[in-house]
């Protein structure tokens, strides 16, 4: 299991540029479809959790853009997009 | 309303490579790029053959950025506790032409742009497509930003999820078990330390892959390439293996796991980690090809799911940059003929199965049915890994024959299901 603050300070050294709204969103009422409780554990960024209710929430901030949850959760439960142009992470070595 | 006469979306190597393609024969083509600029949302492990793709761009190879010519292949069995190592070295990799290089997106990507735009193309970074427009059953442009850019072809390469061609009507969204996620470091680290740590000189490099333990035994495993000076270490891992793993591993904590075994943190010490990356990777093969035309629209690289994993090597790179090609291609014979209808773009696809790009993914369809073997993965690299600690033991009284020794190990059982993993194996 990683340790949340390394996984932060990781996080910490990407370039991100700040965007206006979130491109990812859990759709309402689906916090308590399984898609999302399990794709807790594979977001590479650590950004699905849950909460004290029993349901899963999303920080958007430090999204790799990985697309790791669309593909796994699917449209039905998430409305997926990409970061506005110009915003989102920016990797200077890929 | 603007009109051109082509419209590339994705400013990765599939697209840079229509758009080079296009812009050489003089067409109008504009590329739209969603990041700060090419490259700045792409992620590879990396490596690029260059062989494959030389003639196509035969100008191009000589300056490009790339890091270092790989003339060490490593591969690992790493069980639990020990790993078992296999190094190949030959002349053959160091002679020229270098059959592959390390290669780092960031870099490699913008220098690329820059050779497409002075070729002519058009490029707008910072620009997300957000739509298609379509006009009587036909891809007409995009709409980006609130603009509406028309044009009479539009060619998708917008990498994994393809968002574009979903919204054109061509594709579903992916299915998990045809996807996996790679998470990767670039670790800085002295470029006369790398020479020494991995036995190399002047520009050479090295590649080395790991399967085993670094997945949890899972599908996927662990890579490390060296760059002029920095180390490209990460991992892939099939997205549905560990949906629900439980609370015990997680994707992230795997390359933590992964930096802190002996084999690596040996390699990487003193180095520090400049970035951390992650990007879906198609592993569906040929069977989870996307539609590659339609009307109006012609779908390369990532986007149409070209991307080839047989276990020692994982390759998207030049199947992006050759489908680009081709795809640009067809869009000059359709440009001919006035005629930009699926029928006419079906060329495309006559031209993949005529090149590598379709004849690879054919020649390795079944990899993704053996790889989903999860022996491999788990069962070989402890059965590896306590051979050879049984074969070099030395106990303290009398050492056993070796025979009867790899015999304990080597049961009929075992031979048995090893002669059936044989037979799938046979297949790639
Ligand atoms: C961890 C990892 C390791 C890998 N290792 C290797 C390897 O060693 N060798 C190898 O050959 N391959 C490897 N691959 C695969 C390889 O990286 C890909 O196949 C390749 O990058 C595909 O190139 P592409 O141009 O099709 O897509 P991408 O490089 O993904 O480019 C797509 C472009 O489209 C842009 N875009 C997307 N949507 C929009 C939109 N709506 N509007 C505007 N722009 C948009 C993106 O910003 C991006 O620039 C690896 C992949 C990963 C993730
Ligand atoms: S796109 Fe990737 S990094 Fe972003 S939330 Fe989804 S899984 Fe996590």
């Amino acid at each position: 299991m990683t340790d949340a603050a390394l996984l932060k300070v990781k996080l910490g050294l990407d370039v991100f540029k700040p965007g206006k709204e979130p491109h990812i969103r859990i759709k309402p009422d689906c916090g308590r479809d399984d898609r999302l409780r399990q794709v807790i554990p594979v977001c590479p960024a650590g950004l699905y959790s849950e909460n004290e209710k029993g349901e899963v929430i999303l920080t958007v901030d430090g999204c790799l853009e990985c697309g790791t949850c669309r593909i796994f959760c699917g449209p039905d439960v998430l409305e997926w997009q990409y970061p506005e142009g110009g915003t989102g992470v920016q990797y200077r070595f890929g | 309303m603007e009109k051109f006469e082509v419209i590339v979306v994705g400013a990765g190597l599939a697209g840079l490579a229509a758009a080079w393609k296009l812009a050489e024969k003089g067409v109008e083509v504009l590329v739209l790029e969603r990041g700060d600029y090419p490259g700045a949302k792409n992620v590879t492990g990396g490596r690029l053959y260059v062989n494959p793709v030389r003639d196509l761009f035969p100008d191009l190879w000589s300056a490009a950025p790339l890091e270092r010519y790989i003339v060490h292949e490593g591969a690992t069995l790493m069980a639990r506790d020990r790993s078992v190592a296999i190094d190949y070295s030959g002349d053959e990799l160091k002679a020229e032409p270098h059959q592959s290089y390390s290669v780092l997106r960031g870099k490699f990507d913008r220098w690329l742009a820059e050779q497409v735009e002075a070729k002519g193309a058009m490029l707008l970074t910072k620009v997300r497509v957000d739509d298609v427009i379509m006009e009587n059953g036909k891809v007409a442009g995009v709409l980006a930003g609130g603009d509406e850019l028309k044009a009479d072809v539009v060619i998708a390469c917008d990498g994994v999820l393809s968002l574009v061609s979903e919204k054109a009507g061509l594709r579903k969204p992916g299915l998990p078990k045809d996807y996996a996620v790679g998470i990767k470091e670039v670790i800085t680290l002295d470029a006369g330390v790398i020479n020494d740590r991995f036995r190399l000189e002047g520009n050479e490099g090295a590649a080395h892959l790991f399967v085993g333990d670094v997945t949890k035994g899972c599908f996927g495993g662990g890579f490390l390439y060296t760059n002029k000076d920095s180390i490209s270490l990460g991992l892939v891992a099939g997205i549905h293996e560990y949906a629900g793993i439980g609370p015990s591993t997680d994707v992230p904590g795997l390359l933590e796991a992964f930096k802190k075994r002996p084999e690596i943190s040996s390699l990487i010490r003193g180095g520090s980690t400049a970035e951390y990356a992650a990007h879906v990777i198609p592993e569906g093969g040929f069977r989870a090809i996307s539609p590659l035309y339609g009307n109006g629209i012609l779908v390369a690289g990532d986007a149409a799911g070209f991307a080839v994993n047989i276990g020692f090597t994982v390759r998207g790179m030049e199947y992006a940059l050759a489908s680009g090609y081709y795809a640009g291609e067809t869009v000059l014979k359709s440009k001919e003929k006035g005629d930009f209808s699926a029928a006419a773009l079906s060329l495309y696809q006559r031209l993949l199965e005529e090149s590598f790009v379709l004849q690879d993914m054919k020649n390795f369809q079944e990899a993704p049915g053996v790889l989903s073997n999860e022996r491999l993965f788990k069962h070989y690299p402890e059965l590896a890994g306590n051979l050879l600690k049984d074969i070099y033991a030395v106990p303290a009284g009398p050492k056993g024959r070796l025979y009867p020794t790899l015999r304990k190990a080597l049961t009929l059982g075992e031979m048995w299901a090893q002669f059936k993993d044989m037979r799938e194996v046979m297949k790639i």
